[in-house]
């Protein structure tokens, strides 16, 4: 308890400390950090920004009960990063802009493209940020023993200091000092549970060993424990071939499609930079994707091999209980098992009456019945206290898990803020606005976000469908955003009636079909060939994709003005103004001053 | 940079570029939706350490290939834009 306290008081010291420091003076501070961020530095940034709760805590634990399956996550989240850096980054960063809906509102000479952009960027990230601080809320409520509510204004209160001070400055910084905290919170445990079990101390390099002082491997000796149990093996999957594609398709265009990530890249010098950031952001985030399945296979493991088949303790003294029950020459339930019992992230339901913790899949040999239930939070959560770890371990995992939901968080609401003071605003409805009153709109946008997140945070207490949601976020990036901004740089006769008829085909498909399958026919046996939810977004964006096309081509081509811009982004340093509107927003200015 | 300017080959630096950016997509697919998903049965035959090649793929390797994919194209693009004269 005190070492958390510790750890969250300094670690929030240190980003309220940062956004002072990072203050921003203008608007192009506050949209892009000033167009000067290092690559490597934007690097982190990203990693922390793309790094949510969900990676932190969930993704292991997923992993864990998923098995191969899992994999769509480790895959689909990382690859993203090569069509962000070979086919988006570098060229929107040479657009020279400040938000998704900028490129594509000039791009397709068209506010209503624009607003649709708008609607696609602020529903996306509406959706994630609801789930980062109800994140907040559970950290702060279970480990500090403060209420719900109370974790989620705090957090509110953190967010607000340094985003709406800050802007993308503040945030960029914060987020490099959250990406310490949390990838170092992530990976000691994982170092110690690796020893532990194969007496490797890479985890990366344990998830292929041998499980230590045996001559079985760890993987196959986990397919053997499960498989007995009625579970099906570990390295296989009940996905079809085609929907383990689909979601990993989904994953990867959504992650490359999000808003919140693409305009990290606005930040760094120049487009050789956004393309090495690239590199970098996906550096620091396989650092822990690749310690994530080997902290899953561990926690299956170390779960079945601690709890099954031991005595439960039903009082409150546990070391005499688990006393007696050794000297009876039984096994006692694990003491993690105990503490986190009250969180309700375990269960136990003696079903049988023996007494003992039975852990069973659903085809298991001896037909008894599974009586324990697991969060997958734990994996990652109890890890420091399976491995036997001292105290302040858990306390660092604490000050973690608030860093990944706070960064992720920021990043979104710089997306929501812009979105409004920019994109709606200044280039939409008062067009003559003032670059000083576009920032004070900006910090009031970003301050109205913060809280209305917060209330949406403590709503989706009750709301359970926050995971359900996400896959409205990948699959409408994917479906709406990737195939526009993509054809807008790769082909130069992509029009706006193209790309106004793909984002809305793309849109209305993707929630159609999410909406339908999540909320009012959940049977999987009913899904357009076999595709689930998660995966719907990667088949409607070549459906939106293709439809973008033949109405191009079915209408005038785009403007000679256009055509120009498209050529001017692909080449960098050869970037100059097209049009009015374009020469109004001036956009690389900065290009002659000191960014070599 | 304080060498003479070149002229820009915007044309070839757009063409080297997408072909570049083709085979990098190629080896980003076979490592995988390729190795991790389509074939992984056949190269489960073979492991790595302790893991089937397949699995390995899906849950590692694919993610360091990815990694190299990144930077390899950084350095590839740096030596188009010398070649076409593009200041990047």
């Amino acid at each position: 308890m005190d070492w958390t306290i510790f750890f969250v008081v300094a670690s929030f010291g240190t980003y309220i400390g940062i956004a002072l420091w990072a203050r921003a003076g203008s608007t192009n501070d506050f949209y892009v950090a000033g167009h000067d961020v290092h690559p490597a530095i934007n690097g982190a940034a990203t990693a922390a920004d793309w790094m949510s709760a969900a990676s932190f805590l969930s993704m292991a634990g997923l992993i864990a009960s998923l098995g191969y399956g899992g994999s769509v996550y480790l895959m689909g989240w990382t690859g993203g990063y090569v069509l962000l850096a070979l086919l988006l980054a570098p060229f929107l960063r040479e657009f020279g802009k400040f938000t998704v809906p900028d490129f594509v509102g000039d791009r397709y000479y068209s506010t209503a493209a624009r607003l649709i952009a708008v609607i696609c960027a602020l529903f996306v990230s509406f959706t994630y940020i609801a789930g980062q601080m109800s994140g907040v809320g559970i950290a702060f409520s279970r480990f500090l023993g403060v209420d719900f509510n109370t974790g989620i204004i705090v957090g509110m209160g953190i967010v607000f200091v340094y985003a709406v001070l800050g802007g993308m400055k503040g945030v960029t910084y914060t987020q490099v000092a959250q990406y310490c905290v949390l990838i170092f919170a992530y990976t000691v445990p994982a170092i110690f549970i690796s020893l532990m079990i194969t007496g490797n101390p890479v985890p990366q390099l344990g998830f292929i060993s041998n499980v230590r002082g045996e001559d079985v491997s760890m993987l196959a000796n986990l397919n053997q424990v499960v498989t007995d149990l009625g579970f099906i093996e570990y390295t296989s999957t009940n996905k079809t071939w085609l929907d383990v594609f689909a979601i990993t398709g989904a994953l990867m265009f959504g992650t490359a499609g999000l808003p919140h990530v693409i305009i990290r890249f606005f930040t760094v010098g120049s487009a050789s930079a956004a393309r090495v950031s690239a590199g970098w952001a996906l550096v620091f985030i396989a650092c822990l994707y690749t310690v994530a399945p080997a902290v899953g296979a561990f926690a299956r493991y170390n779960i079945i091999d601690t709890v099954n088949e031991t005595t439960y303790i039903t009082g409150d003294d546990y070391a005499a209980a688990a006393e007696g029950i050794t000297g009876e020459g039984g096994t006692p339930v694990p003491e993690w098992f105990k503490n986190w019992e009250r969180t309700g992230l375990v269960g136990f339901n003696d079903v049988n009456g023996d007494g003992l913790m039975q852990i069973r899949g659903p085809n298991a040999p001896d037909g008894l019945a599974n009586e324990v239930t697991v969060n997958n939070d734990i994996s990652v959560l109890a890890s420091p206290e399976i491995a036997q770890l001292p105290e302040w371990v858990i306390g660092l995992m604490v000050a973690g898990g608030l860093a990944a939901a706070l960064s992720t968080a920021a990043g979104l609401l710089m997306v929501i803020s812009s979105a409004i003071s920019h994109d709606l605003c200044r280039r939409t409805f008062f067009k003559g606005m003032s670059d000083k009153t576009e920032l004070r709109i900006a910090r009031v946008a970003a301050a109205g976000a913060v809280m209305a997140a917060g209330l949406m945070g403590m709503n989706t207490a009750k709301l359970a469908f926050v995971a359900q949601v996400v896959a409205f976020a990948f699959g409408l990036a994917a479906a709406s955003l990737f195939p526009i901004i993509f054809l807008g740089i790769f082909w130069k006769r992509m029009n706006k009636e193209g790309a106004i008829a793909s984002m809305v085909v793309g849109l209305v498909t993707t929630f159609s079909y999410i909406y339908y399958f999540k909320f009012v026919d959940t049977d999987p046996s009913h899904w357009f060939m076999g595709v689930s939810p998660e995966g719907i977004g990667f088949l409607v964006m070549f459906l939106s994709a293709i439809v973008g096309i033949v109405v191009a081509l079915c209408t005038a081509p785009p403007p000679k003005e256009i055509q120009d811009l498209v050529e001017d982004i692909r080449v960098p340093g050869t970037r100059t103004a097209h049009g009015k509107m374009d020469e109004e927003m001036h956009p690389m200015d900065e290009h002659a001053s000191p960014a070599e | 940079m304080s060498n003479e300017p070149k002229k820009i080959d915007a044309k070839g630096y757009w063409s080297a570029t997408v072909r570049l950016t083709v085979s990098l997509l190629i080896i980003w697919f076979v490592v995988s939706y390729g190795a991790g998903i389509l074939f992984r049965d056949v190269l489960d035959n073979f492991s790595i350490g302790g893991a089937p090649l397949g699995f390995w793929f899906a849950q590692q390797g694919a993610i360091y290939v990815f990694v190299a994919l990144i930077f390899y194209y950084c350095h590839a693009m740096s030596k188009i834009e010398r070649k076409y004269g593009v200041k990047g």
